[in-house]
Order: C-alpha cells, then sequence, then structure tokens
C-alpha cells in the first residue's frame, strides 16, 4: 500500500512537533526516518496511528484520504505499529496480548486461546521466531517482548508497518534478525516505515531516508551515505562520532569488588563470585548481552538488591548493606539503565528532578524548606551546560524527549561531588549528537579522577569508551580485557568463551 | 525466503541459593503463643457442646461434646506442630503451604470456639447461616470492587452504592408491593452513584478516591435525609416492603451442617452464587473480560489496540455499581425488611479489604468475605452464649480478622498497574 502524509502540522500547547511535514512511502518500500531527540518522529507516526489528532494537513493510503478517529480506524485501514515505548500488556501471556482488539471467539463470547495461539505459532515460525505463545510477557527478556510486538503487529496483516526505535534494546544478533524479516516483509509488499538512531542499520535495509530536524523535513538522503554525512544532516552540524580521549592515567585503586554474588527473590544466583577493582581517573566497561547479571552487579552497588554477598569496598570503606542514602552520601553517582522508572519522577518538573537526591540539606534544603529561588538558578545553569532542550526548566520531564531526560539524569549525578560514577546504559536510544555530548561528559568525569564503570550492551560504546573491559555471561565475569581488544574477541567472550591470553 | 534462526541451544539453568522468609513460622508462632497462654494457661474447665444440626434438619447429628481443657491442649499441641513443620520448612528455604497456613487458621478458630463456649453450646449451624447473612452485602460489594478495580477505576464507593441500593430497593419495594421491582430499583441506584464517580473520576480526572469518599457521605447524608423527614413519618408507604421468602432447595438443603446455610435462602443469594460464578467467567474468560483487564493493567497499550478506554472503564464502573446496589438490597428485602439509617454500617469498606485481601479475584474476594462474616458473627453468637472476652473485644473482632488479613497475610500480590490512575489522551 502506498502512504501519504500530505503537511502533517501537530502542536502541543506552544510547541509545533510536527510542522508540515510530507512524506511518501511506496509499496514494499523500506523508508528510514531519521532525526534527533525530539525532533518529532514519533509524534508523526503517532498521528499515522491515530493516537494523536492531527492539527493539520492529511494522510491518503493509495491516494484515498483518511480520518483516523483513533488506533482502531488506522489498523483497519492496514497500518500497523511496533511502539518505541512497549504496547504489551505486562501480566497477560504472549497469545492473549497478540489476540488484545480483534479477539476471536466462541459460543457466548468465550475467548478462543488456541486459535490466538495457533496465530502466534504460524507467525513466529514464517519468520523464525522462538516464542512461546503461554509465556507471561513480564517474564520475557526485553528482545523477546520485542518480537511480542512484532508479531502483534504481523497478526493484523499490516500493509503499512512502522518500527519506531525497535532496535534500541536489541542485541547486534536480533538486530539482525530483525532487518532480515523487514526484507522479507518488503519483498511481501509491505510499506515500512523505519525509525532508528543507528546509522549502520540505516544503510542496511533503507531504501530512502527522511530527516526530520525540529519538526521539519529537512531533506532525503542518500542510504549509502556516510554516517558523517547522515549525522551532520541530523543534527544540523558536524559530529565527533568517536570519543577523542586521551590514554587514561589510573591513579588508586578506588573501588574493589570481591568475590559478590547477587541473588535474586526466588533465590536464583544472577551475580556469581564476581571481581573487580576500578582506579581513579579509570573507565571500566562492563559489556555483555543484556540479562546476563550487568544490571544487578550495578543496583548491588547502589545498595537496591537485597541478597548480596561479598565485599565491595570504596575507597577502603564498605558499601554492603548501607542503605541507598548513605551510598549517595559516599559519593556515587548513578545513571539507572531504565530512565523513566528507575532515573526520573516524570511528574516532577525538571528543575526538581535535578536535585531529586539532594532534598536532604543545603544548599537546596534550609530549615526544612526547598530553597527555591537557589533551585531555579541551579537548574537553568544545568539546563545551559547540559543544552537541556526545553521550554522551561519547569516543565514536566516526562514530556521530554529521550535523549533530553536521559541529559537531566546525568546533569544531576555528575553536579555532585563523586567519588564514583556508574552509568548503565547511558546512550540508550539516543541520537547521535546526544551520544557524543554524552561520551564526552564520561571521558571528562574520567580526566577529573574520577573512577567510572559504564555498563552497555552496545559494542562500540564499551570500544569507544573503556579503559579496561569486563565481559559478563550469566552472571560471572568471562575475563577482564584491555581497552583495545578486538570485536571478535569481545563477542566471542559475550558468548561465554574464555579469552585465550588474559591480559593482567 | 529465508528463514532466521532464532533459536538458541538451551542452556544450563543458573545456580540457585535458598533465600530464606521466617515471616510465616514467626506468625504462626504468635498465634500459638496466644493459644498457649489463652486456651491452655488462662484455660477453662467443663464441657463445650457444639450443637451440628437443628430441629428442623431432616437428618439429625449428634451433639458433639469435648472436655473443654483437654480440647483446647489438643488443639494448641497440633497448633504448635504445624509450627514446629513450617520453622523446618523455613530452615530449608522452602514455604509452607497455604492448606496448611489454613488448616491452622481453622484449628485456631475451633481453639478459641472450643475455650470460649465452656459449659454452653455453639450452634454451628446458625453460626454458618448468619456467616452467609452478613457475608451477602460484603460479597456484592467486594463484586463491584473487583470489578472496578480491575478496569482502572477503585471504587470507594461501595459503601455508597450499598447503601443507594438498600434505600431504592426499599421505597421500590414498598411502592410497588413487588420486591422484584425494589431489586431493579436497586441497581439503578447503584449505578447512579458509579455514574457520578465515573464522570468525576474519568471525564474530569479528579482523585477515583476522593470521589469515593465524598460520595459516601454525600449517599449517607441523603439517605438520612429522606429517612427522618420521609420515610419515619410514612412508614406503612414507603419504608415497609415485602421481604423475600426463603427458597429451599430439595435435597441440596438437607446436606448436614452447610445445606441450610448454603440451600435455604432468599432468591437474592442464589443470584449471588451465579453472579461470582458469572464475574469469574466474564473476567477472565471472555473478550469482554480480557478488555476489561487491559485496561485497568495498561491503558494506553488497550487504546493502541484499538479499545475505547474512557467507554470501557464507564461502562464497567457503572456494572459495578449496579451489583453493588443489588447487594444493598439484600439488607432490606432479605434480611432486616425495612430501611434503617446508614445500616450499611462499614459493609462497603470492609468489602474493599475483601478485594485487596482476594487479590482482585471475584472467587478469593468472595471467600475473604465470607471471612469477615464469619468474624462479624462469631461476636454475635458468643454474645448470646456468653463469653469470657469483654464485648468491647469482640467488637473488635471482624476489623481486627481484616487488618491481620489484608496487612498480614496478603504479600506480595499486586493490584492491577493502572488502578486509581486516570488515562489521558493527547
Ligand atoms: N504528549 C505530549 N505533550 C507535549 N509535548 C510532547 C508530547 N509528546 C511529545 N512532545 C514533545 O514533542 C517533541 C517531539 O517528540 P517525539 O517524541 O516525537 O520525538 P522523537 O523524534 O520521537 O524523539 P526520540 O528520538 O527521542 O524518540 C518533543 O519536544 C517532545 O517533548
Ligand atoms: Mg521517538
Amino acid at each position: 500500500m502506498k502512504l501519504e502524509l500530505r503537511g502533517i502540522t501537530k502542536r502541543f500547547g506552544a510547541l509545533t512537533a510536527n510542522d508540515a511535514i510530507s512524506l511518501t512511502v511506496e509499496p514494499g518500500e523500506i523508508h528510514a526516518l531519521l532525526g534527533e531527540n525530539g525532533a518529532g518522529k514519533s509524534t508523526l507516526m503517532n498521528v499515522l496511528y491515530g493516537l494523536y489528532q492531527a492539527d493539520e494537513g492529511s494522510i491518503l493510503l493509495d491516494g484515498v484520504e483518511q480520518h483516523f478517529a483513533g488506533p482502531g480506524d488506522a489498523m483497519r485501514a492496514g497500518i500497523g505499529m511496533v511502539h518505541q515505548h512497549f504496547m504489551l500488556i505486562p501480566v497477560f501471556t504472549v497469545a492473549e496480548n497478540v489476540m488484545l482488539g480483534h479477539e476471536q471467539t466462541k459460543a457466548i463470547g468465550r475467548l478462543d486461546l488456541a486459535a490466538a495461539r495457533a496465530r502466534v505459532r504460524e507467525i513466529s515460525d514464517r519468520f523464525g521466531f522462538d516464542v512461546d505463545p503461554d509465556a507471561r510477557v513480564e517474564d520475557l527478556p526485553v528482545g523477546v517482548q520485542q518480537r511480542v510486538e512484532i508479531i502483534k503487529a504481523l497478526s493484523r496483516d499490516a500493509k503499512v508497518l512502522v518500527f519506531d526505535e525497535p532496535t534500541a534494546v536489541l542485541t547486534p544478533q536480533e538486530t539482525d534478525e530483525l532487518i532480515a524479516i523487514m526484507r522479507q516483509l518488503k519483498a511481501a509488499g509491505t510499506s515500512i516505515v523505519f525509525i532508528t538512531h543507528k546509522l549502520r542499520e540505516v544503510r542496511a535495509v533503507a531504501d530512502r531516508v527522511t530527516v526530520i530536524r525540529l519538526g521539519k523535513v529537512v531533506g532525503e538522503a542518500d542510504p549509502q551515505s556516510t554516517n558523517a554525512e547522515l549525522a551532520s544532516l541530523m543534527v544540523g552540524r558536524s559530529v565527533e562520532l568517536t570519543v577523542q580521549k586521551e590514554p587514561a592515567k589510573p591513579g588508586d585503586e578506588a573501588l574493589v569488588v570481591r568475590n559478590v554474588s547477587v541473588l535474586d527473590p526466588n533465590g536464583q544466583k544472577v551475580v556469581n563470585n564476581v571481581s573487580f577493582e576500578v582506579r581513579r581517573g579509570e573507565i571500566l566497561a562492563i559489556a555483555g548481552v543484556q540479562g546476563n547479571g550487568q544490571t544487578e552487579i550495578t543496583e548491588a552497588l547502589l545498595g537496591l538488591q537485597p541478597h548480596v554477598s561479598g565485599e565491595i569496598l570504596l575507597d577502603g570503606k564498605s558499601l554492603i548493606g548501607l542503605p541507598v542514602r548513605k551510598v549517595l552520601d559516599a559519593g556515587v553517582g548513578f545513571v539507572p539503565e531504565d530512565r523513566t522508572e528507575d532515573g526520573l519522577v516524570a511528574e516532577f518538573t525538571i528543575a526538581e528532578n535535578l536535585m531529586l537526591n539532594r532534598s536532604t540539606g543545603e544548599p537546596f534544603v534550609k530549615g526544612g524548606t526547598l530553597q527555591l529561588g537557589y533551585l531555579n538558578e541551579f537548574a537553568e545553569q544545568k539546563r545551559k551546560e547540559f543544552d537541556i532542550r526545553t521550554q522551561s526548566v519547569q516543565s514536566h520531564v516526562g514530556r521530554l524527549s529521550g535523549g533530553n531526560q536521559q541529559k537531566v539524569v546525568l546533569a544531576r549525578e555528575l553536579s555532585r561531588d563523586l567519588r564514583l560514577f556508574v552509568a548503565a546504559q547511558p546512550t540508550r536510544g539516543l541520537d547521535v549528537g546526544s551520544i557524543e555530548f554524552v561520551h564526552t561528559r564520561i571521558v571528562q568525569s574520567r580526566d577529573a579522577g574520577i573512577p567510572v564503570i559504564v555498563v552497555s550492551t552496545e559494542l562500540d560504546e564499551v570500544v569507544a569508551l573503556a579503559d579496561r573491559i569486563a565481559v559478563m555471561y550469566r552472571g560471572s565475569i568471562v575475563g577482564i580485557v584491555p581497552g583495545d581488544t578486538p570485536r571478535d574477541v569481545l563477542g566471542l567472550m559475550m558468548a561465554g568463551e574464555k579469552p585465550t591470553e588474559v591480559a593482567a | 525466503m529465508t528463514a532466521v534462526a532464532a533459536t538458541r541451544a538451551p542452556e544450563p539453568a543458573l545456580e540457585r541459593e535458598a533465600v530464606r522468609s521466617w515471616k510465616v513460622p514467626i506468625a504462626l508462632a504468635i498465634f500459638t503463643l496466644v493459644a498457649l497462654v489463652l486456651f491452655v494457661a488462662l484455660g477453662r474447665d467443663g464441657t463445650s457442646t457444639f450443637r451440628l444440626s437443628t430441629e428442623a434438619d431432616a437428618f439429625r447429628l449428634p451433639d458433639l461434646a469435648l472436655p473443654t481443657r483437654a480440647g483446647c491442649i489438643v488443639l494448641t499441641v497440633l497448633m504448635a506442630a504445624i509450627t514446629a513443620y513450617s520453622v523446618v520448612r523455613s530452615r530449608a528455604a522452602r514455604k509452607t503451604p497455604l492448606w496448611l497456613i489454613a488448616l491452622f487458621g481453622v484449628l485456631f478458630v475451633v481453639a478459641f470456639l472450643t475455650w470460649a463456649s465452656a459449659g454452653a453450646a455453639v450452634p454451628v449451624p446458625g453460626l454458618l447461616v448468619g456467616t452467609l447473612g452478613l457475608s451477602v452485602p460484603l460479597i456484592f460489594g467486594a463484586l463491584g470492587g473487583v470489578i472496578g478495580e480491575r478496569v482502572g477505576v477503585v471504587n470507594v464507593a461501595i459503601e455508597g452504592q450499598l447503601l443507594a441500593g438498600a434505600f431504592a430497593s426499599a421505597v421500590v419495594a414498598s411502592v410497588t408491593r413487588q420486591p422484584l421491582i425494589g431489586l431493579i430499583g436497586a441497581m439503578v441506584a447503584g449505578m447512579l452513584v458509579s455514574f457520578v464517580l465515573a464522570a468525576f473520576a474519568i471525564k474530569y480526572l479528579v482523585d477515583q478516591v476522593i470521589v469515593g469518599v465524598v460520595l459516601n457521605v454525600l449517599v449517607t447524608g441523603i439517605t438520612s435525609f429522606f429517612f427522618s423527614k420521609v420515610l419515619t413519618p410514612n412508614a406503612s408507604v414507603l419504608n415497609s416492603p415485602p421481604k423475600f421468602s426463603r427458597i429451599e432447595i430439595p435435597v441440596l438443603s438437607d446436606i448436614p451442617i452447610i445445606g441450610p446455610a448454603l440451600f435455604r435462602q432468599t432468591i437474592i443469594v442464589y443470584v449471588m452464587y451465579v453472579a461470582v460464578a458469572l464475574v469469574w467467567f466474564f473476567l477472565f474468560k471472555t473478550r469482554w473480560g480480557l478488555r476489561l483487564r487491559s485496561v485497568g493493567e495498561h491503558p494506553q497499550a488497550a487504546d493502541t489496540v484499538g479499545i475505547n478506554v474512557a467507554r470501557t472503564r464507564f461502562w464497567n464502573v457503572s456494572l459495578a455499581g449496579a451489583i453493588a446496589g443489588f447487594g444493598g438490597a439484600y439488607l432490606t428485602l432479605g434480611a432486616v425488611g425495612s430501611f434503617n439509617k446508614e445500616m450499611t454500617a462499614g459493609a462497603g469498606f470492609i468489602a474493599l479489604a475483601a478485594v485487596i485481601f482476594g487479590r482482585w479475584d471475584p472467587l478469593r474476594a468472595t471467600l475473604a468475605a465470607l471471612l469477615f462474616g464469619f468474624a462479624q458473627n462469631l461476636q454475635n453468637v458468643l454474645s448470646i452464649i456468653g463469653s469470657p472476652v469483654p464485648s468491647e473485644f469482640m467488637l473488635m473482632l471482624p476489623y481486627v480478622v481484616t487488618i491481620v488479613a489484608v496487612a498480614g497475610l496478603v504479600g506480595q500480590s499486586r493490584a492491577p498497574a493502572a488502578s486509581g490512575k486516570p488515562y489521558i489522551k493527547s
């Protein structure tokens, strides 16, 4: 089906998120949509999907103008969408999620679960997924949840499919699988809109590329353009795609982790006897496929895990068993892996979020009252320093685009007096410009003599930042190798293979 | 076509290590200790009689007589044994099975009854009949609460819905002389209360708990006002509804002990059995239920598959109100026979507790409501046979059971994720 968007304008109050955007997607075409965080890509797709009503403009399918009052209409017209933030009911099974909204029923309205299971299996088989229709979605790893989203969109036989940043949470292998699926769909005549921040993926599948900046189309690009060309078109300036960093000058040992194990509430050993140390002024990257204990080890550092054994010493003082407040006071800065869930309070303003973990005393609180004047001044200053794109520091954090939310978390953590900085997935979902910024700030903290731990599932990021790399597999550290270890060795280690020549 | 291989070799299970939890053994130990002090150390002499049948029964079972002190000691020893077993389980990092905890509860109650009825007789069938009677409004209220919370609206207004139902059914049935029409009146009244809740909570996004509380006060005020100014002066016309008569189900009602309680009841109670089963069935087995639950868990996700969140919430909250209102009718048409000022006496709040204790499941909420009804009735029965416990303490019993149950035993159950949260569409 041919999709045309003509002059779509969408305003949120004073903000114009989409400004007269026109876009054409031919049948059987993969059309990549590129743009910075907050450029308005998701908004445009939500308009197409009927979730938002456009203020101006029209949507045409095969030349016929459409009026969508809600997603139901859009789906009936043949539009499917894989949302940036999963739209799955966590407590439902895969089959229930897939059937929701177009359930087949038996007599007296009974759900035909067997039919739904069969449908899930059929689509899984067609694309080579391995998804259990009866698994509860919340028990599934994010990569599999992403597949469920895809199955959900496919189960309605969509003719136009929108993938809104599906690869942000996928491993490289999963991404390759998804790319193969997109090619398959394309061959079957489906039109696809593909949103991503990873330029490698654009080059791999896109037939055409449209770039959006600040709500406007700034032009089309050739899918085979170099990273640098695409990046500068997106951001409007040239972007450093590799971090400039001097070799590390490691100082004393600051953090010592010895024989640490973490049990989950079911008694499963999710971190198994892990030991490492981080020196002042160096970046230790913890690499590994999502779900191999990285999350738990960072949470254990911060005091968020209940069952931790072993030793964690920061500057000689033990952190184990301390409440989070004490750990923060000891100078640990933490960027959690899921910023919306653990890093920010969406309903609070940007200014309030910037002081979230400093509410116990001066300078933000005096005599039990908030120092609003000071807070606003501070927030304004951080907004400039970290280039947080917002209309005002008094707007709710939940309204910011992903990249800007991440900057708020970073600004909060990096403006404290740190003795250790732990950043988990610091650039997940960020655009190239923001990634450049975040990486620069992390390297700056290192150069200021702070020991830094970066947890990332993204090999590019690991290689770009790390002075040393610890690879985790199934709760254990496979090995700790120098920062310049070749990628294929790292890849093998991530699959659990011990490195042959372990460097000191 | 190129199929993509996504299967990976099955991996060995991660290493396991025990996480011990001492919550259950500690709770059991405390209760065993209470039993030891109360039933054994402060034990009483005499014989405790449990009367298992009434004169009306077809098959009459003989009375069960126990020597009080010896009976209490045996029961306490059994409780101590369960506690010890639970300690052993916890030390091995295993859970104590639920049925064992339930058995412990039963033993405790029997021990308590034995101790309290020294030298007297406990009418067991009467205890059960009374339990069911007191539970009926709680169960209907809890069903209304379950539906409300499952669709994402906290129904704090159950109390108001019950009261409105009681009031409307009394007036309508008195005027029409038809109790069945009174039932319809009760449902409409409960639904009207729900409309207000739904309109404010869903359309105007006012905090649901606040609207609910205000509605309860409002309904109490309005019905009390009309009761004293209109109903009381015209009691014969407006407040003397015909009551439903009891219908005996042949055979079933002759089952010893439980038969009379369950199957010698008014139509309202039979409707209740059906309602509990239907709500469970529809909630978990049908399209309606799937959509309802999706809206209560993740309204935005429901929206993206074309489900109208506001409409789903509005109509289901209204249905919840109708069900609760129906339960209110039991108070007037099934039990008392006329409307009384504030006659629900907090049943709506206990029903809300049953919703939580029952983990938002209609069947479990029903069991919870029965437990609360039992506690309430125990207090009545014991005050009649003259228990050694001061009556003020007995009056606390239902509420203590509620608090212990909800705070102590619910554990880590999860409410529907979007319960109480308004859904704002951009
Ligand atoms: N519901 C909303 N209300 C107000 N403003 C909004 C809303 N949704 C998005 N915005 C604003 O609209 C702009 C575009 O947001 P959008 O989510 O479309 O960006 P995006 O291009 O998808 O970014 P990202 O790459 O981070 O996903 C942002 O400035 C955002 O803050
Ligand atoms: Mg987006």
